[in-house]
């Protein structure tokens, strides 16, 4: 048997670096089936702990090398409400595949790959079979409409709930639809797991900003039984540098919301404008400056540095995203950060001004600490400057919720067992607990509060 | 939700509308603002609101015809519906006690955002001047209804043609030089015209507020589009503001900004128009 994942088809890099579809293209019904005979089946199955929503990893890959794919995708969706969006985005490298009994010799078994194929055989072949759980008579929110939110709301919904969800934008989904690209992530995939949702009877409100319209205490009033914030961390952070406020420098949001949610590369099909120089530099080394920078490049940007002030083994992005950015043409400047931005004598950036680092002791995250090096200041030319240094909870619901208590740095506590907050019937989970983490963390959050409200509510 | 049941042309550009959006109208509050999509593939573009009615559940915007998204605005008609009409977002402006003496300033279009605030101070017993300003009579929107909540009104217009020729920043310094005492400044209109009034204030160390309306995507503080420098600190106008203490502002920041896309929106409304032409042509 091969020590080797089956290879899964990309776009070649020189000719995807230019478009905004799919890198990664699938498997095909062969090659899932010889992956999924690679799976040995083991009986303490780590791969399932490794999960953060428990998918039963084994039962589903013996069911594909059975060539059994819907079968497949009914196991996968057992626990798991998003599979083709997990398959495509979850960091499995730390997760479910990073405890493979494969892996230990080898590569382990790529199930990812396999589950994203077990969701995308699922849509082009079968239709959803609707059988709407009997209604339970009560009124669940859902604020926010991101992983964690639609995870929460699709558990709730099938355990009888009447379920609607809040969402301030005009287009729910969060982060999957607005901050990761289509390039990773297709939006038309990302809609058809939404409008499944909906077919078992969810309700989604766009352009609803919850703390705006609506307070928490004015839905209690509307007379839901419970509430989950689900609203994420997405408040952009800046550097604080000189310059930042030059035309032509981004917070990744702003550019990638451009992009992504108001398809600004469709421009002027699309009225949204974005500017993208000849020269541009992501600052940061997590995936979404991987998504900025590998977007900037399919904008038509020429250079693209990403500036980062650790070094590659500290980059928080996926190895997978890193990769595919080196293939495409991104340039890596690590151990180096920006001081300052300069601009033109019409208040357009033209450089950035960086200076070396050098690692110093481990501080109390464990990483080493970048210590700026004297004297190597030095000023790179560009147009167009992203920074991709991470975003925090929007206190939009913190402010106007009495007495739900919060962390300084503005994340929601909860009890982590119940992911209830400190009011009661109100729940919470994903980034706007944790800060920016992972598409799965903040699914499992969601599942998590899903079980906690209908106890909640079953005893009240 | 979201059909327009009135249409009023007010000037040659600016048009208002009554939007039916029951659960807005009952939270919104003076100084906040909408975004607004026209259509399916739109792009989100921030108006304000510029009066409100609990009881009837009603909007009111008022929006001038700059570019391709407020063009497309102004085609639609009562009866029709906006795609997305999201709000009411931003702080609301809240005065103190010890004002008692207002001088409002609006420029233009801006007279549209400044007249919930005076017609809140005007409930309150606040004493009110106003001065308005376009660039011709037929430019000199919200008259009556400015009139209604001031004390004293005053309109100018650059050629003359209503009230006193020149800028509204004329009779601010001449009110302001003949004894004229305001605990309070709120002025409302084009970066340009929110500068100078500041500068002038500034001189009489008398409080301004000013509504600052930068370039925004999302408008609930997600992406930063909208960033201003007031104090030295960088603020989000979507939801630190949009008022602000004009004194504090960088409005040659802000001026620049605002104009980061000029070539774009040019392109988007050159199109836009080409298409429409086309359009106008194959249903004729």
């Amino acid at each position: 048997m091969s020590a080797k994942k089956v290879l899964m088809p990309e776009q070649q890099p020189d000719i995807r670096n230019k478009n905004f579809k799919e890198v990664a293209l699938g498997y095909d019904e062969k090659m899932a089936i010889e992956e999924a005979e690679r799976c040995i089946q083991c009986k303490n199955q780590p791969c399932v702990k490794g999960c953060p929503v428990h998918v039963k990893i084994p039962e589903f890959i013996k069911l594909i090398a059975q060539g059994d794919f819907e079968g497949a995708y009914q196991k996968i969706r057992e626990t798991n409400s998003l599979p083709a969006i997990c398959g495509r985005v979850c960091p499995q490298e730390s997760q479910c595949e990073s405890v493979c009994t494969r892996g230990k010799r080898g590569e382990p078994v790529a199930i990812g790959r396999l589950e994203r194929f077990a969701a995308d055989w699922h849509m082009k072949n079968s239709v959803d079979k609707v059988e709407l759980p009997a209604k339970n008579g009560k009124k669940v929110a859902v604020i926010g409409s991101g992983p964690a939110g639609l995870t929460c709301a699709g558990d709730l919904a099938k355990l009888g709930y009447d379920v609607t969800i809040f969402e301030a934008l005009h287009t729910p989904g969060g982060v999957l639809m607005y901050g990761i690209p289509e390039f990773r992530l297709p939006k038309v995939i990302v809609q058809k797991e939404i409008d499944s949702l909906k077919r078992m009877g969810v309700k989604i409100e766009t352009n609803m900003v919850i703390g705006k319209i609506l307070t928490i205490d004015d839905l209690f009033d509307m007379g839901y039984d419970a509430v989950f914030i689900g609203t994420g961390a997405g408040l952009p952070k800046f550097m604080g540098i000189p310059g930042e406020n030059l035309n032509g420098v981004y917070s990744a949001n702003e550019f990638l919301t451009r992009i992504n949610l108001m398809k600004a590369y469709d421009f002027p099909n699309h009225p949204t404008p974005v500017k993208v120089g000849k020269k541009v530099v992501v600052v940061g080394g997590g995936n979404v400056a991987m998504d900025a920078a590998r977007s900037a490049k399919r904008m038509g940007a020429e250079e693209v540095y990403i500036v980062y002030r650790r070094s590659e083994k500290e980059m928080p992005a996926r190895l997978e995203e890193i990769q595919h950015a080196k293939e495409e043409g991104i340039v890596f400047k690590l151990l180096t950060n920006p001081v300052r931005i300069i601009g033109d004598e019409n208040g357009y950036v033209k450089g950035i001004e960086c200076v070396n680092m050098v690692l110093g002791e481990p501080d109390e995250s464990g990483r080493r600490k970048p210590i700026p090096e004297k004297g190597s200041e030095h000023v790179m030319d560009v147009e167009t400057v992203i920074i991709a240094i991470g975003q925090s909870p929007n206190p939009l619901i913190t402010s106007t919720t009495e007495g739900l208590e919060k962390q300084s740095w503005g994340g929601i506590i909860v009890n982590e067992k119940t992911m209830e907050t400190s009011r009661k019937g109100v729940y919470a989970g994903g980034d706007a607990v944790t800060g920016a983490a992972t598409v799965i963390l903040a699914m499992g959050a969601g599942k998590k509060a899903a079980v906690a409200i209908h106890e909640y509510l079953n005893n009240k | 939700m979201n059909e327009i049941l009135e249409k009023k042309q007010l000037n040659p550009t600016v048009k208002l509308m009554v939007i039916n959006s029951p659960l807005m109208a009952k939270k919104a509050k003076p100084g906040q603002f909408v975004i607004v999509r026209v259509d399916e593939s739109g792009e989100r573009i921030p108006l304000t609101i510029a009066d409100y009615d609990a009881d009837k559940g009603t909007v009111t915007i008022i929006f001038q015809e700059v570019g391709m998204s407020t063009k497309a605005l102004g085609k639609l008609n009562v009866g029709d519906r906006l795609h997305d009409f999201v709000g009411p977002l931003g702080v609301p402006v809240e005065f103190s006690p010890d004002v008692k003496r207002v001088l409002a300033i609006g420029g233009g279009v801006g007279v549209a955002p400044l007249y919930p605030k005076v017609k809140m101070l005007h409930k309150n017993g606040v004493k009110i001047d106003s001065i308005i300003g376009g660039r011709s009579s037929e430019y000199v929107i919200l008259e009556d209804e400015m009139r209604a909540v001031s004390d004293n009104l005053y309109i100018t217009t650059d050629d003359g043609s209503k009230g006193h020729k020149g800028f509204v920043t004329d009779v601010l310094k001449e009110l302001l030089a003949n004894g004229n005492k305001y605990d309070e400044v709120i002025a409302i209109g084009p970066l340009v015209m929110m500068k100078m009034v500041c500068q002038i204030t500034k001189e009489y160390n008398i409080p301004t507020m000013v509504s600052m309306n930068p370039i925004m995507v999302d408008g609930t503080g997600m992406c930063g589009g909208c960033r201003v420098s007031v104090g030295g600190e960088v603020k989000f106008a979507c939801v630190d503001g949009p008022a602000f203490d004009g004194h504090k502002v960088d409005f040659d920041e802000a001026m620049r900004r605002q104009a980061m896309y000029k070539d774009m929106e040019k392109k988007a409304l050159d199109e836009y128009e080409h298409r429409c032409k086309l359009g106008g042509i194959l249903n004729g």
